[in-house]
């Protein structure tokens, strides 16, 4: 057990061996392993982000679904409106068109009465011209007496 | 395997026994052929077993995180990436823990003494005979005595290979001690503590054993605890070859404490690489 050279070749060694370690072994591994955490690190963040942007297209989705929902709402109120208004517009102008209607068919009743009128009149006083003829059994000269009839034909 | 012509004592004696390269005075650059021999050799000498196969595990180490390293990819990690990094997971967690300034050398410096130490205490699970006799056999193919070829496996229970790696981290405190605080504020730290200035002395041998027992403790500790694995590991293979009970006694202690040391090794690497971080992280701290 003697303390010789030995220890001063084990202590060169050594410093050669840590020397190595330091410049060939510990810095690559370990910027790997620090590469790795990053990349697992950035992994992570991204799965988050990911998630959140889930979230907010999911948001986004129900909210475009609400504004729809409300758009299609509002068509059906206008298109109810509308078809009120339709309708409306519809019933005056089938109520005008009756008036119309109604209004000549009072104007030709009203003409229809009167021509028949005329015409009865016309009739009484050609009839009572027979009349006459009969109840006085003579001709009775038309001519001479067509001021007489007419003022008669129009008392009826 | 303790045959007929050695005794016990000569059996441990071989196996506690590195191989050592030095000079002697009257052979020159040679092996030392025993115990006696190799401490007349005195300070310059090599035990060669310890540094090939600490170096060789080492660069073991070296290879094996290099080579994950060179083809390492951000994405899905293959088995080899992840068990490597695994373990630099670990040993970075601990950085963080216990070291609160900023060295890009304390981590890679942290997983080597993790790793190496780790491995060089795994050579004590080879059965204790198994490398040593290959190689007597392998030396006796070139007319050397296996009896007298030696080879230790395990580095860490060799006092030069813990000293050496404690006395290099202790020179690390010391840099970065004065690096941090300045020679005055190091100085300062030694001497004027815990008793304010007019208890220097009392404050200088406080502090001077303080610092000194680091680098002990940190070597002393792994080198003991290896030490102490390996003579079990050789006081058990001391049964074998006599008779059925013992050798089946032997093979059941041998298991036993081969489970239990798989935990001392790890636990010895991982001390020593934890005391490492936690001393330079004192050496960085500015407030005593």
């Amino acid at each position: 057990m003697n303390i010789n050279l030995t220890l001063i070749s084990q202590m060169i060694a050594f410093a050669v061996f840590v020397a190595f370690c330091m410049k060939y072994v510990w810095p690559p591994i370990m910027k790997a392993l620090d590469e790795r955490a990053t990349k697992i690190a950035e992994g992570l963040a991204a799965a988050e982000r990911g998630q959140q942007e889930q979230e907010i297209g999911r948001q986004k989705a129900l909210e475009e679904m609400k504004a729809a929902k409300t758009k299609a709402a509002d068509i059906v109120a206008q298109a109810q409106k509308r078809y009120n208004e339709v309708m409306d517009e519809a019933k005056r102008d089938a109520q005008g068109e009756a008036e119309r209607i109604r209004t000549a068919a009072h104007a030709e009743i009203e003409q229809e009465t009167n021509r028949a009128r005329e015409e009865l009149r016309e009739r009484m006083a050609t009839l009572a011209v027979a009349a006459a003829e009969k109840v006085l059994e003579k001709e009775v000269d038309a001519s001479a007496h067509k001021a007489l009839l007419d003022s008669f034909a129009k008392q009826l | 395997m303790a045959t007929a012509e050695l005794t016990a004592s000569d059996y441990i004696q071989h196996h506690l026994t590195n191989l050592t390269l030095g000079w002697l005075p009257d052979q020159g650059l040679v092996f030392a052929h025993d115990a006696e021999e190799a401490a007349a050799m005195g300070f310059w000498a090599l035990h060669v077993d310890s540094l090939l196969w600490s170096i060789g595990l080492g660069v073991l180490f070296l290879i094996g995180f290099r080579k994950v390293a060179e083809n390492v990819t951000a994405g899905v990690p293959g088995k080899a990436q992840n068990f490597i990094e695994w373990v630099i997971d670990f040993v970075n967690e601990n950085v963080r823990g216990s070291f609160s300034a900023k060295n890009d050398m304390v981590a890679p410096l942290a997983l080597t003494i993790f790793a190496w130490v780790f491995l060089m205490n795994l050579m004590d699970l080879v059965p204790v005979d198994l490398i040593p006799w290959a190689f007597g056999q392998f030396m006796g193919l070139f007319g050397a005595d296996p009896h007298h070829v030696y080879m230790r496996v395990v580095p860490t229970t060799d006092p030069n290979i813990t000293f050496g790696m404690a006395l290099a981290v202790f020179f690390l405190v010391l840099y970065y001690s004065i690096k941090v605080k300045g020679v005055g504020g190091f100085v300062g730290e030694l001497t004027l503590h815990p008793f304010g200035k007019f208890g220097l002395p009392a404050n200088l041998i406080l502090e001077g054993i303080s610092l000194l027992s680091k680098p002990l403790s940190l070597s002393l500790r792994l080198f003991g605890n290896m030490y102490a694995g390996e003579m079990i590991f050789i006081l058990v293979a001391l049964m074998y070859g006599h008779n059925l009970v013992l050798d089946l006694g032997g093979g059941a202690l041998q298991l036993a404490w081969a489970i239990f040391h798989i935990l001392i090794i790890t636990l010895q690497a991982f001390i020593f690489m934890v005391l490492t971080i936690v001393y330079l992280d004192m050496a960085h701290q500015t407030d005593h």
